[in-house]
């Protein structure tokens, strides 16, 4: 059934074609977070959307404390044992569509913590679909990596990926903190 | 100053250390709290010597157990912190509990009962605080592993 | 009024001490503390229950007149990260709190018997990451203290120490004044407690190479020297922040709406805080002039001149303004530090302790193997315990550490402010409002990265 695909799944007509690009853009140009800053990183995060990095200029004006307003969780910090099952609660009281950046090292593979009281990376628990390496990362690379799930929502691809194996796209961006001097040119968000 | 406590002490990098009995422990928090003035607890906590291997250096009279329950305490008038080291065995980890006499250690209580299963006589809620509260064992003894993933290849025996 | 009832409360506790009613003075036998509990059980703030009880318990329909029983976060926008309370509420009036903590538990401290004393650093700053140079640096002075060399420090090394920790202090003030005017409803407080930490940050950046959790107070001094034109910087940094800060002062000190949130709110008196071994702000605001810096001075404190900032009535306006003049006390330590700071050595020339200057690796064998078996198995400490005690922006914090000559601490402990203060919490909040609540829990300013550790 071409329902069963989403929007893709139709024969795109012209009206239809327009549609489907007009709900990609609006799913990436306001999409909002979920507020679960755990450590840290949520301090970055809080960086990243104050006035020096401006998260809210790519349309993610507001935190949604209540995960039923929220299409984006940013796993902001370390996961402790105690904290999984409250995490995995959050995630699936998010409605869909939803997506899963994991920021940091800790949320992405456990980081230097490799003992017992750390998740050992949050894809244990929940699908992620942009890992943002760095301890923290800075809001630069914050920023990369919520721009390279812009790019792939834009594609498509992510939808379709997750409607599919349920799992998350799994992409890893690159650090780009404190290269104020002239490195080779990055571009940001392209995937 | 060379006060006498009347309990066996020690000095430690220049700070008084003081070896208390474990069944007088509160009588004597509150004895140092009412006549010597060390009217805050800084910190309850517990050291397990089990993989000690260095001598442990504690005056003659005192028997060297494997736990350890150490607290230091403040005076803000003689500006000054002492710390008192019981010695706890293993067989039968209880301790008095100082919530009586300082109410600010229950927190600190519940840290090192979660952490080294040891018990405090007293102690109004004594329930895990850092672990989830199924959790079994107790995670800074020495017996208790780290929790690392075993990684395949590894050059060196010992290293991280 | 909730703010009645409980002063009326205390008078009938504090007995002898300030019964205000002429009943009072007649009938009530003076207390002289001596069980110190029964004060604070009598007040019965802390709710005892666990938290299979409290599950079972919300699945039955309450009463009428029963009080209800319900559970704020973990994940909670105003928790201040991953805090849990449980509050026993009637109506909408808080009766008895429990915090329950452990949600970041990150086994630091079994980490850190793992770790080398020069790897410890990186571990333990990440507890208090709001204030990060402060445990680097309780952690670095146990260590020191252990091995012996505290003494031999290089003064340039303990005053770019002491340099650090204050401008952590103010970036961690700032934090608090961000997220503090934020939890009561002034939201672009938090746009602008944020734009003066990112300056404090882009100098954390240039010396340290990380804007946060920097590992740059190591054992031994500190793990780099300052750029040359540090001074330019700080005084760049430094120059519009008391104009700032008066602007803060308009936007939320004078206000009405600020002062009836936070006068009041959340009092807690002295007795009750030395009880449940509060420091910092929270103690500092019951009229007590305790500060580690003045008082127990460690580094060159007692060389430089700042005043310590102290409340009147114990509530949360108080706690709130002596951390906005904390800041304006660190502006002032760090203009003098600017000025007396000496030339010379960043870290003890101890080869046993510090690597080598990376230069020398090329020329000297000894270098190398010094260097090599510092970063590989670490140097080893003699066997003993020690404690030592610094005022971070929370309170302070303490770091116990026994060794036993070998090259990884045997046992490293940090006793962490917050997790101490977070028993006042209770307390405060007991006859208050809900809404009151968070702004309790924000003047606390927990992190709970310290609390659990």
């Amino acid at each position: 059934m071409p329902f069963d695909q989403g929007l893709e799944g139709l024969d795109h007509n012209i009206i239809t074609g327009t549609l489907e690009s007009l709900v990609k853009w609006a799913r990436q140009k306001s999409m909002f977070p979920a507020t679960f800053g755990l450590a840290c990183c949520a301090i970055e995060m809080m960086a990243t959307g104050g006035p020096h990095y401006d998260l809210a200029r790519y349309g993610m004006e507001v935190f949604r404390a209540s995960p039923r307003q929220a299409d984006l969780m940013i796993v902001a910090g370390r996961v402790s044992q105690k904290m999984a099952p409250v995490l995995r609660q959050i995630y699936d009281q998010m409605m869909e569509p939803k997506w899963v950046i994991s920021m940091g090292v800790c949320a992405s593979s456990g980081g230097m913590f490799q003992n017992y009281a750390i998740v050992q990376g949050v894809d244990q628990i929940v699908p992620v679909d942009v890992y943002a390496p760095g301890c923290p990362p800075g809001p630069e690379t914050l920023m990369h990596a919520i721009l390279t799930l812009y790019s792939l929502i834009e594609r498509g691809e992510l939808t379709r990926r997750r409607d599919a194996t349920g799992g998350g796209a799994g992409v890893h961006v690159e650090q780009l903190d404190g290269q104020t001097s002239g490195a080779a040119p990055v571009s940001i968000g392209k995937y | 100053m060379a006060d006498d406590f009347g309990v066996p002490t020690s000095e430690s990098r220049g700070q008084t250390v003081l070896h208390v009995p474990r069944e007088q422990l509160a009588d004597f928090v509150m004895q140092l709290r009412d006549e010597h003035g060390f009217n805050m607890c800084l910190d309850v906590t517990a050291v397990d010597y089990l993989a000690y291997e260095a001598p442990r250096h504690l005056p003659p009279e005192v028997e060297p157990e494997r736990f350890e329950v150490v607290v230091v305490l403040l005076s803000m008038t003689d500006r000054r912190r002492i710390r008192l080291r019981v010695q706890v065995p293993q067989d039968d980890p209880v301790v008095p509990s100082l919530f009586d006499v300082h109410p600010g250690t229950e927190a600190m209580e519940r840290e090192a009962y979660d952490m080294f299963g040891i018990r405090f006589d007293g102690h109004p809620d004594l329930t895990r605080i850092l672990m989830p509260e199924d959790w079994l064992g107790h995670p800074l003894r020495k017996d208790y592993p780290v929790g690392r993933i075993p990684v395949q290849f590894k050059g060196v025996e010992n290293a991280r | 009024m909730p703010a009645d009832t409980t002063t009326g409360e205390r008078d009938d506790v504090r007995g002898g001490l300030a019964a205000e009613t002429y009943e009072g003075r007649q009938e009530l036998a003076p207390r002289k503390g001596s069980k110190a509990d029964e004060l604070l059980r009598e007040m019965g703030a802390v709710l005892r229950l666990s938290e299979t009880e409290a599950a079972e318990l919300s699945s039955t329909e309450p009463g009428e007149d029963e009080t209800m029983i319900i559970n704020m976060g973990p994940q909670h926008p105003s928790t201040h990260g991953v805090l849990r309370l449980m509050l026993e509420l009637q109506g909408e009036t808080v009766l008895r709190t429990k915090p329950i903590v452990g949600y970041l538990h990150t086994g630091m401290e079994k980490q850190g018997e793992d770790l080398t004393y020069l790897q410890g650093p990186t571990n333990v700053t990440r507890m208090d990451y709001a204030s990060p140079m402060a445990n680097e640096l309780v952690f670095s002075m146990a260590t020191e203290r252990l091995l012996g060399i505290e003494d031999d420090i290089p003064p340039r090394a303990q005053w770019i120490r002491m340099l650090m920790a204050e401008m952590n202090r103010i970036a961690s003030h700032l934090l608090f004044l961000a997220t503090n005017g934020m939890d009561i409803g002034a939201i672009g407080m938090m746009l602008y407690g944020w734009r003066e930490r990112e300056e404090t940050l882009r100098f954390f950046e240039k010396v340290t190479g990380l804007r946060m959790n920097h590992n740059y107070i190591r054992p031994g001094g500190v793990a780099a020297d300052l750029p040359d034109d540090w001074r330019d910087d700080v005084l760049r940094l430094l120059e519009p922040l008391p104009e700032r800060l008066h602007e803060f002062d308009l936007l939320m000190t004078g206000q009405p709406i600020w002062r009836e949130r936070l006068q009041g709110v959340g009092v807690i008196t002295t007795q009750e805080a030395i009880a449940l071994s509060a420091t910092g702000p929270i103690l500092r605001s019951t009229g007590v002039p305790w500060d580690l810096r003045r008082d127990m001075p460690y580094l060159f404190y007692d060389q430089v001149d700042f005043d310590v900032v102290v409340g009147t009535y114990g509530d949360c306006f108080d706690r709130y303004a002596i951390r906005l003049n904390e800041v304006r006390e660190s502006i002032r330590i760090v203009h003098q530090i600017v000025e007396k700071l000496p030339p010379g050595d960043y870290r003890i020339q101890d080869k046993k302790v510090t690597p080598p200057p990376r230069a020398r690796i090329d020329e000297s064998m000894e270098a190398l193997i010094h260097h090599f078996k510092i970063f590989t198995e670490g140097f080893k400490v003699p066997e003993g315990e020690v404690y030592v005690g610094i005022e971070s922006p929370r309170g302070e914090i303490g770091c116990y550490m026994v060794a036993d000559g070998s090259a990884r601490p045997y046992r490293m402990h940090i006793r962490g402010p917050s997790f101490v203060n977070l028993q006042t919490l209770p307390h405060m909040m007991r006859g208050g409002f809900l809404a009151d609540g968070v702004a309790i829990i924000s003047s606390v300013d927990p992190i709970m990265g310290e609390v659990d550790r």
